[in-house]
């Protein structure tokens, strides 16, 4: 017996103990898309971030567009665009290389994962980099220090420290969110369990992928609580 | 073009009618939850503020499995779990057939109770800002706790609320999308009716995307608008003048 198949057997499930491998097999696709399309989400979001603070009237418009527009519609639907969407256009995505990139369900998700999740840690950053003082720029411009340099050593320091714990919410969102990549023919998680459930017809396995996602959500914000408190202690006075 | 705009008309040629169906249950399903899950989310945050310990851990155990757990994942438990939860009662009682759990209304319990756990940390934020001097005025009238809450902690409660509960309208509003899985005959649903008839995906699904988002732009008006109504007694901007 492999260690995927003794949960299962502990509770004496026999649906959970045949399915037990596929399942964690699946949570390894969850976390892999979960990771890929957070960090990816995470350069993106901060660059619109900065188009939509410092890009002008034009470029901000477009940002605040693009935040808008992926904020306000579900992720069901922006993945159901992109999914089918992508075969519409396959002579287009051929002549530049990318049918296949679109073709594969797995890219279809993480690409729509990551531009949905930029949408969100955009608004993260904004606000973040808006809550240092404007003082801490008059400074700097003081010292005669470039913009460049400004947002490097002393705005982004002090602005990572505030988006820490909404970014943490996001990751957590983005786990949960991402069940629905199982609609999509992904055998994630919740897709390897929709699976099981159709053949055995035991509602346990929902049980149990509910205690995983459980599991993952909760060590997420234990890390998450550990490394704020790290990265704020020359905050805490005493 | 033509095409376009004979798919998107009102009509049998169209698909605009179901769309605007769907759109219909969508919404319906969306104010359906709401007085359900705020409600609960309330008592919920009530009883994790409450003295006994048993209670408490209760509160934060739901908070923390309907906070945790996928919103797809709850509705497939709820869907299933109680269709066999009522075939095994009906069975039960002896009772002649089958029954079936309506769609609509394990979409409601389902996002209920998701709305209840996020809505329940909004209430606490809220309760935790109204000021102990309220309740010991209200006591030392001589009020009783259910009348001081009803009476003079409620009132104040809504207005420090609302921003976070606008934030919990506009993610409920969102997540009914999922409900066309259980072949509730939704937004989603009839645009994924209309991709696989028409083979126009792209359209649909960008319709349906706009769709949504003229939802969230005139829930976000709303919200804005509620929130001036309920803060027009206080002084805004923190200006002195």
């Amino acid at each position: 017996m492999t260690w995927c198949e003794l949960p299962g057997y502990w509770v004496g499930n026999e649906a959970i103990q045949n399915y037990g491998c596929r399942m964690f097999g699946g949570l390894g696709i969850t976390l892999q898309l979960v990771v890929i399309s957070v960090a990816l989400g995470c350069v993106l979001g901060l660059a619109v971030a900065l188009v939509r603070i410092y890009g002008g009237p034009v470029a901000g418009r477009v940002a605040l567009a693009y935040t808008t527009f992926f904020r306000g519609t579900p992720l069901l639907c922006q993945l159901f665009l992109v999914y089918y969407g992508a075969g519409q256009f396959r002579p287009f995505l051929d002549s530049i290389g990318l049918w296949g990139f679109f073709r594969d369900a797995f890219n279809c998700a993480a690409f729509t994962f990551t531009i949905n999740t930029a949408a969100y840690q955009a608004e993260i950053f904004r606000g973040a980099i808006q809550s240092v003082h404007r003082g801490q720029w008059e400074a700097a411009r003081a010292l005669g220090m470039r913009w460049s340099q400004i947002l490097r050593t002393i705005v982004f320091p002090q602005a990572a420290i505030v988006a820490l714990r909404p970014l943490g919410n996001e990751l957590v969102i983005m786990v949960k969110s991402s069940a629905v990549a199982s609609l999509v023919t992904i055998f994630d998680l919740m897709g390897t369990t929709r699976l099981a459930f159709a053949r055995s017809f035991d509602l346990s396995v929902y049980l149990f992928a509910a205690v995983l996602y459980l599991v993952v959500v909760e060590a997420i914000r234990r890390v998450w609580d550990l490394a704020e408190r790290r990265l704020t202690r020359h905050l805490h006075h005493a | 073009m033509d095409r376009i705009l004979t798919l998107l008309s009102w009509g049998n040629q169209g698909w605009l009618d179901e769309l605007a169906s769907g759109a219909l249950v969508t919404i319906s399903l969306a104010l359906a939850t709401l007085p359900f899950g705020l409600a609960l989310g309330l008592i919920m945050a009530l009883v994790k503020r409450s003295d006994s310990r048993v209670l408490r851990a209760f509160g934060t155990i739901y908070t923390t499995v309907f906070r945790g757990v996928p919103e797809l994942l709850t509705l497939y438990i709820v869907y299933f779990g109680l269709q066999l939860g009522m075939r095994r009662l009906w069975t039960g009682l002896g009772l002649p057939g089958t029954v079936e759990m309506p769609a609509f209304v394990a979409g409601m319990i389902a996002l209920g109770l998701v709305l209840a756990a996020f809505s329940c940390e909004v209430w606490i934020g809220a309760l935790n800002a109204i000021h102990k001097g309220q309740r010991e005025g209200a006591y030392a009238l001589g009020l009783n706790k259910a009348q001081t809450f009803r009476l003079v902690v409620f009132p104040q409660l809504i207005r420090v609320a609302l921003p976070g509960l606008g934030n919990n309208w506009m993610v409920l509003l969102k997540e009914t999308s999922l409900i066309s899985v259980i072949a509730l005959p939704d937004l989603m649903f009839w645009t994924g009716r209309a991709n696989v008839v028409t083979k126009e995906p792209f359209l649909f699904f960008g319709v349906a995307c706009l769709i949504y988002l003229a939802f969230s732009l005139v829930s976000a008006g709303g919200i804005e608008a509620l929130e001036r109504r309920a803060n027009r007694g206080f002084a805004q901007g923190g200006g002195s003048r």
